[in-house]
């Protein structure tokens, strides 16, 4: 259960080197992805300038106010509120994001599948879990808006934060087969008989 | 008593935008109960990062989520209310639309087909507004609930029949918890609707979900197996944001309406930790903002 600083981007051996349990807490840079976003980039053909190799996406869709641009904004954006969104509908769009983005780093909530579970042990990934919920917390740790691109997809853009003492965050699947996710599942639906049994259910 | 329009349609924005960062009461208090009884570690550090960010919300004036939800708008309407429905229903989109554009909030709303967001949280049929009537005289109620996605995403209708009987019930309820896991952003309260029809049950569930915490179903039946379940699904480990622990909802709600003969309809919606909800009453005194 060690605790990890990473400066983003990352290399594989640094993201080989976390395993479930441990904590993270991220600096410099972060993407913001979304269902949209995702569609767009892998089932509609379009492509970003973003150069994502090494770095952490977030399932996210913020809150923002449309400002001048400026050095303080230099999207034309100021943050609003940025929160986390429920991981488990992107499933399938984890094994493209690193295969073809280099991507090494998802962050969300709720967890992901086998899938993304493979691809983080097959090209070097990991999950973190945030807390999901707890917007107002996570807006404090993105210092700006960067940039954006994909913006006609609003607010499902893809987002470029930049970010400090963004954590902690868990470290929940890691590039080793670990998820705390399946731990958990596989817990519960064993006790499920019993559950069931105590509320006069039979067999 | 007369309802000013304009009136409404500032209680419209208000009341979206309030709901979206205060929490109600009885939900803060539900963290303090599911914090005293946390066993697991992770479990009780995921608690204190919900309980701070209701803070962190507060202090900054920020929304405690990112996700605006689906906006609802239930409103009842007291035997001494005189008002245009029509107007009402027009008032309540314009302040929902205003809260969207003039706070702003990011609108979640999108066509279902085109999927194009018109940026206003508004489309076709949304802000999804109820009309009810109730016996108090000069009183018109307004709650708003922004219902959140990753809840709402697992909402579930089982046409149960009834040789199944309760059993079913109680299978249906554990089955839909296990499977949501995580995705639902637990501690949830798991609003159940039994009986009516499958649209009516499915209502009731929603309504189950939202009621506040500490409230019961007013039917005795119906208020004991609340009881079972609750204590039934905080046995099975999911845990908050699904990573293990004793606390996996607040609580399971249940609201019931009589069925047919040959029917047993099950439905279940989920409420997420972030238990929004926000009330304004007209009165002749005027306008009262609550929970």
């Amino acid at each position: 259960m060690a605790h990890h600083e990473l400066s983003m981007p990352v290399s594989e051996a640094q993201v080989r080197a976390l395993r479930v349990d441990d904590t993270v807490t991220l600096q410099d840079t972060l993407f913001g992805i979304r269902d949209a976003t995702l569609i767009h980039l892998f089932d509609r053909g379009r492509t970003t300038r973003f150069d994502l190799r090494g770095h952490a996406v977030i399932h996210t869709a913020p809150n923002v106010r449309k400002v001048a641009k400026s050095a303080e904004h230099p999207a034309g954006y100021a943050p609003v509120c940025i929160g986390t969104t429920t991981s488990d509908r992107m499933e399938r769009f984890t094994r493209p994001l690193m295969a073809t983005h280099g991507v090494r780093i998802v962050i969300g909530k709720g967890g992901m599948r086998a899938g993304s579970l493979d691809a983080f042990r097959e090209l070097g990934g990991v999950y973190l879990a945030i807390v999901g919920g707890t917007a107002a917390l996570e807006t404090t740790w993105i210092e700006q808006i960067e940039d954006v691109d994909l913006d006609d997809l609003n607010p499902e853009s893809l987002w470029k934060f930049r970010i400090r003492d963004f954590g902690p965050l868990l470290v929940a699947m890691d590039s080793h087969g670990g998820s705390l996710f399946n731990v958990v599942n596989d817990a519960a639906r064993s006790r499920r008989a019993d559950v069931l049994a105590r509320l006069g259910v039979g067999p | 008593m007369k309802i000013d329009l304009q009136a409404v349609e500032d209680a419209a924005k208000e009341l979206y935008i309030r709901a979206l960062k205060v929490l109600p009461p009885d939900i803060k208090s539900g963290f303090g109960r599911l914090s005293a009884s946390e066993t697991g570690a992770t479990a009780q550090r995921i608690l204190a990062t919900m309980v701070t960010n209701i803070e962190v919300a507060e202090s900054t004036g920020n929304l405690l989520c990112q996700d605006t939800g689906m906006p609802i708008y239930n409103v009842t309407i007291g035997r001494g209310v005189e008002v245009d429905g029509h107007a009402l229903k027009q008032a309540l989109r314009r302040g929902c639309e205003r809260a969207t554009t003039e706070h702003p909030l990011r609108s979640s709303v999108v066509h279902p087909l085109t999927r194009r967001n018109e940026q206003t949280s508004c489309g076709a049929l949304v802000p999804v507004i109820h009309i009810d009537f109730s016996d108090a005289s000069e009183r018109l109620e307004i709650e708003m609930i922004p219902k959140g996605s990753g809840s709402e995403n697992n909402s579930f209708l089982k046409m149960a029949v009834p040789a199944e009987g309760i059993d079913a019930i109680k299978t249906f309820v554990v089955d839909c918890v296990l499977g949501a896991g995580g995705k639902t952003c637990p501690p949830t309260i798991v609003g159940v609707g039994l009986g009516g029809t499958s649209d009516l049950a499915v209502l009731l569930a929603k309504r189950a979900a939202t009621r506040p915490l500490g409230s019961a179903c007013e039917d005795p039946e119906g208020a004991a197996l609340e009881r079972q379940l609750s204590a039934a699904v905080n046995e099975l480990g999911v845990g908050p944001q699904g990573l293990g622990g004793d606390s996996t909802a607040f609580a399971v709600h249940i609201e019931l309406a009589a069925t047919h003969i040959t029917m047993n309809p099950i439905a279940v919606n989920m409420q997420c930790h972030s238990a929004r909800r926000a009330r304004a009453s007209f009165t002749p005194e005027g306008v009262a903002y609550g929970f």
